[in-house]
């Protein structure tokens, strides 16, 4: 008898320490993550400045693409593999735009004569930038061109095998055949050899609260902040974006709403295929535009929308940062190779896939 | 209860299901102005599934679907909600990404204006949405989900409200305010179709009743009548 | 298969034909070039084969989508190149193993032409395997498509290490001199053919394995679950289980054919190994031959690499220069191309599946699908 109380009354300890530990897990748990970032973060800008705004920067584009990435996969139900290769089409547009050059036979390029670079002082730098505002503007005509073509996939591909039933193995198959031609196109059109919009040296600039950075990343960080502020307003702000986060959470609900799963499935395209248009746009202009770009692009985007949480598009935009800064950091070190910044962004997809697959500000579910 | 005029909605002679299989057959139902009708059934009769035809999710293989006299099958869901219906599904019923002000604003959609009006008009008919506007749906509890589902449904003042079990996996506490709510709904001018587990609950609000069996019509009649009809009483009432 | 899905891929096999053979005897007007040119070429055929049976496995029966397809052929080929190759000199070359001089030494009868070989294949195929386990356990339960652009990033992660790490198999140099499979049994104008007997054997041989297994129980439940996932879970399947083996076998098969490669090639580098030439090309060639079906994949090989080689001929021909120039990206273009047509006018492909399922699973999904509908 005496023992059955003894042996109750241990059960009981055991049962309430285990419910202190769930209550502190639970208490803190969800903000473990949060203190990882926030002190890396904080870490990473005191220690390693040159790095961190490079991550930032570079991050940003990440998650703008991210961002579109995420709205195409929730809205549209595509599980976009071909999102790199419209980056790399889009800056390749603006190239277009701006020097008119393609591949011509074999050697050299073949120059059409109209083109915005032929505008009075468009090559004409501005400020410290390498460039006028003949790239501000080809940019701008790149990532718009971007967005009827990305209609046009949808229309013709994406939508057909939706209406016929495709599994989302299916559309992802043929995005990666999209992604494919998409890459030939540029083959075809400009070669494969890399391309920067501008040659010549960059010039970096002293500004106060930020360490010597070239001056082209800073116009890269103004446009980003602009398209993100963008972004957020269109999605977070008018009744059109609340009504593609409300079609990208529940699509039956969405029509019983009335709301027009048709147009806002096309406005979908227009404002996440027009910011990674303009991402890509941007990313060229930090390294290089190549065919080859684009597929390995996949990697950091994707990681950046699943850290965020797929679905919800104010978490891409972190998650990009999150890839963005880490990627330069980790490589910053100096302990591994600058070529092995793929892999620590893989490293990354893998570690948030297992624990914690539904990201950051992903719903649960 | 007769009407002079056509009735809110009916279902004629609908036959409709998924895939190959029909699992609503030759189904026949009108619902009144001012009306709470309530269709009853075991599992599996297809209530659900008429609900999700009348409302367009799913295509009318026979019959027809009429709104106030004018046939409406094969109209899509957004359209028929430019129609005056609404629907509630069981599950999934709210944006659970976005606050309880976008879930109304969302319902109100096709509004061109007086939305933020609307939403007013909605809090004042339920205050405990009104209390935090700009909390996630996701993170509701049961019944207050449930009510915002309820509220979005009514920001269009629609003609009918048709509703998907609204009882199901609530607290018998909060089955009582969301049958409240459905009785100060169709006060208010709406008339209500919906689907039921909680038979005699919801007859015992209905003006009338549908009882309905392998996808077909069983019986009909008014709340009270099927309340003591034996047959009824026998099948879904446990008596 | 209907009869006229049965011609299209008839007349279409017969055009890809034409132009293999047609193409070089034009060029060169004579038999004797048109066979040592088509030799090599079946060859490749036959090892890309391999690897469409192993991406098949993964596609066809799981529904696995790997994007990643060139990390384990790619680890796979250099496999074969460190265990055939004489150990490095450290000089010229630095790489991991080299085991081709002790395995040669092993007292079997004329070990050095045979042994070396076969332990390389097999190895190739388990490390390929003990590759894709880890990396596909803890995903697949998960989604397919996290599992495919991991596994895009595990393929270039590999690329990366195959460029940095020189002490391992020699960075972007490369690794070449490897040896060639009973190469001293046979004289050097006549290998090409022993290579081709070779390479057809062994595509014989894991046709008929995988086919046997395809139709064997654990097949059977490979197909439901592509059919109907979750009907076979409801059936008391370990639908993971069973992804996870067919995911594993796939990238063995991928890891054997990659061996096949090295010793076709004779050298590898992480250049030969792109995203293109590693992963595209296989999609398209099962995308094109119709999955789910061993005949179609072999046909899709053929008339994608047939059209691939097609190209190479047509660069032969005197073509204006700015034509010359875009031939091969003209057939990148294609492949792309060639897969969402497929997928949009006919997503059997060229030969498609015979078989339904097995009956029992039509049942089982008829019931659910019923007591689903009516769940209300």
């Amino acid at each position: 008898m005496a023992q059955a109380v003894e042996k109750s009354v241990v059960e009981r300890e055991v049962a309430l320490a285990r419910q202190r530990t769930t209550r502190w897990s639970q208490t803190l748990g969800p903000w473990v993550p949060w203190l990882l970032i926030g002190g890396f973060a904080a870490w990473s800008a005191v220690a390693r400045t040159d790095q961190f705004v490079v991550g930032v920067i570079v991050g940003s584009l990440y998650g703008l693409a991210a961002v579109g990435l995420t709205l195409i996969y929730g809205i549209a139900r595509v599980s976009h593999f071909a999102h790199g290769d419209v980056m790399m089409f889009a800056a390749y547009l603006a190239f277009f735009a701006l020097t008119g050059a393609v591949v011509g036979s074999q050697t050299g390029d073949v120059v059409f004569p109209f083109h915005l670079g032929q505008l009075p002082g468009a090559t004409e730098p501005i400020w410290r930038f390498s460039f006028g505002y003949g790239l501000v503007l080809a940019i701008l005509i790149g990532a718009t061109l971007a967005v009827p073509v990305l209609l046009a996939i949808d229309r013709f591909v994406y939508q057909p095998l939706l209406r016929r039933g495709s599994s989302t193995a299916i559309l992802a198959v043929a995005s990666l055949g999209v992604a494919i031609s998409m890459r030939g196109v540029m083959l075809l059109i400009w070669g494969p050899t890399g391309r920067r919009y501008v040659g010549g040296i960059r010039t970096t600039v002293d500004i106060p609260g930020l360490p010597r950075i070239v001056a082209d990343q800073f116009f890269i960080m103004l446009a980003a902040g602009v398209l993100a502020t963008a972004a957020y307003v269109v999605l977070y702000r008018t009744r059109l974006g609340t009504a593609m986060r409300a079609m990208a959470d529940n699509a039956d609900l969405a029509r019983a709403s009335g709301i027009d799963i048709a147009a806002t499935r096309r406005w979908t395209w227009v404002v996440g295929g027009g910011l990674t248009a303009a991402a890509g746009c941007l990313l060229a202009l930090q390294s290089q535009l190549s065919p080859e770009l684009g597929f390995i692009l996949l990697l950091p985007i994707f990681a950046s929308a699943i850290l965020g949480g797929i679905g919800s598009p104010h978490g891409a935009f972190l998650g990009g940062l999150i890839v963005g800064v880490v990627g330069e950091v980790a490589v910053g070190l100096g302990v591994i190779s600058p070529g092995y910044k793929m892999a620590v962004i893989f490293v990354m997809l893998i570690a948030v896939i297992l624990l914690r697959p539904r990201g950051l500000l992903g719903a649960q579910s | 209860m007769m009407t002079e005029h056509a009735p809110v909605l009916a279902a004629d002679r609908l036959t409709s299901g998924y895939g190959e299989v029909p699992i609503v057959r030759d189904v026949s139902i009108r619902v009144g102005h001012d009306e709470i009708v309530t269709i009853i059934g075991p599992n599996g009769a297809g209530k659900s599934t008429l609900l999700k035809s009348v409302f367009g999710y799913l295509p009318a293989w026979h019959g027809r679907v009429l709104v106030a006299g004018d046939d409406v099958t094969g109209l899509t869901p957004e359209k028929l909600v430019r129609r005056g219906l609404a629907y509630v599904p069981q599950t999934n019923n709210v944006f659970p990404r976005l606050t309880i002000r976008e879930n109304l604003a969302m319902g109100g959609f096709t509004l061109t204006n007086g939305v933020k009006d609307r939403i007013d008009w909605v809090f004042e008919l339920f205050p405990v949405l009104a209390e935090r506007p700009r909390e996630r749906a996701g993170r509701l509890s049961g019944g207050q989900r449930q009510t915002l589902a309820l509220a979005r449904a009514l920001m269009l003042e629609p003609v009918i409200l048709l509703l998907d079990e609204p009882s199901a996996s609530l607290s018998p506490k909060m089955v009582e305010t969301v049958f409240a709510s459905v009785i100060e709904i169709n006060r208010r001018g709406t008339a209500v179709l919906m689907v039921e587990q909680n038979a005699r609950r919801a007859l015992a609000i209905s003006h009338r009743g549908y009882v309905l069996a392998n996808g077909e019509n069983r019986l009909e009649g008014s709340g009270s009548e099927l309340l003591e009809s034996d047959e009824v009483r026998r099948l879904y009432l446990g008596e | 298969m209907t009869r006229r899905g049965n011609l299209l891929a008839i007349v279409i096999v017969a055009l890809i034909t034409a132009f293999l053979v047609g193409l070089p005897l034009l060029r060169t007007g004579s038999i004797s070039s048109v066979v040592s040119f088509l030799v090599p070429s079946l060859a490749t055929m036959a090892i890309f084969a391999i690897v469409c049976i192993g991406l098949n496995v993964q596609w066809g029966y799981t529904g696995i989508f790997n994007f990643g397809v060139v990390g384990f052929f790619m680890v796979g080929a250099y496999t074969a190149a460190i265990v055939t190759k004489s150990p490095a000199d450290g000089q010229f070359a630095t790489y991991i193993g080299g085991l081709g001089d002790a395995l040669a030494a092993v007292p079997l009868p004329g070990a050095g032409a045979w042994l070396p070989f076969l332990v390389a294949i097999i190895a190739a195929a388990a490390l390929s395997a003990a590759l894709a386990l880890p990396l596909a356990w803890p995903i697949v339960r998960l989604r397919e498509d996290y599992l495919a652009i991991a596994l895009i990033g595990a393929a270039e992660v590999l690329r990366r290490i195959a460029t940095e790490e020189r002490w391992l198999v020699n960075g972007s140099r490369g690794l070449g001199g490897i040896p060639r499979p009973l190469a001293g049994w046979v004289n050097a104008d006549a290998y090409n053919y022993v290579f081709l007997l070779i390479v057809v054997v062994l595509l014989l041989l894991v046709y008929v394995l995988v086919d046997r297994g395809i139709r064997s129980p654990w097949g059977r439940v490979l197909r439901a679950i592509r059919e109907d996932e979750d009907a076979t879970a409801a059936a008391g399947k370990d639908v993971v289980a069973f992804k996870l083996q067919g995911f594993v076998l796939g990238a063995a098969i991928m890891g054997a054919a990659g061996a096949l490669f090295a010793f076709q090639q004779g050298a590898v580098s992480p250049e030969t190994f792109t995203h293109f030439f590693g992963t595209f090309i296989f999609w398209a060639m099962l995308i094109a031959g119709g999955s789910g079906n061993m005949v179609g994949t072999i046909v899709g090989v053929y008339v994608i690499w047939g059209l691939w080689s097609t190209t190479l001929q047509l660069q032969g021909f005197d073509l204006p220069a700015f034509v010359e120039g875009r031939i091969p990206h003209l057939r990148d273009t294609l492949v792309g191309v060639i897969i969402v047509v497929v997928l949009l006018v006919n997503p059997r492909g060229l030969v498609p599946e015979r078989a339904r399922v097995s009956r029992w699973l039509d049942r089982r999904v008829a019931a659910m699908r019923r007591s689903e509908a009516a769940g209300d």
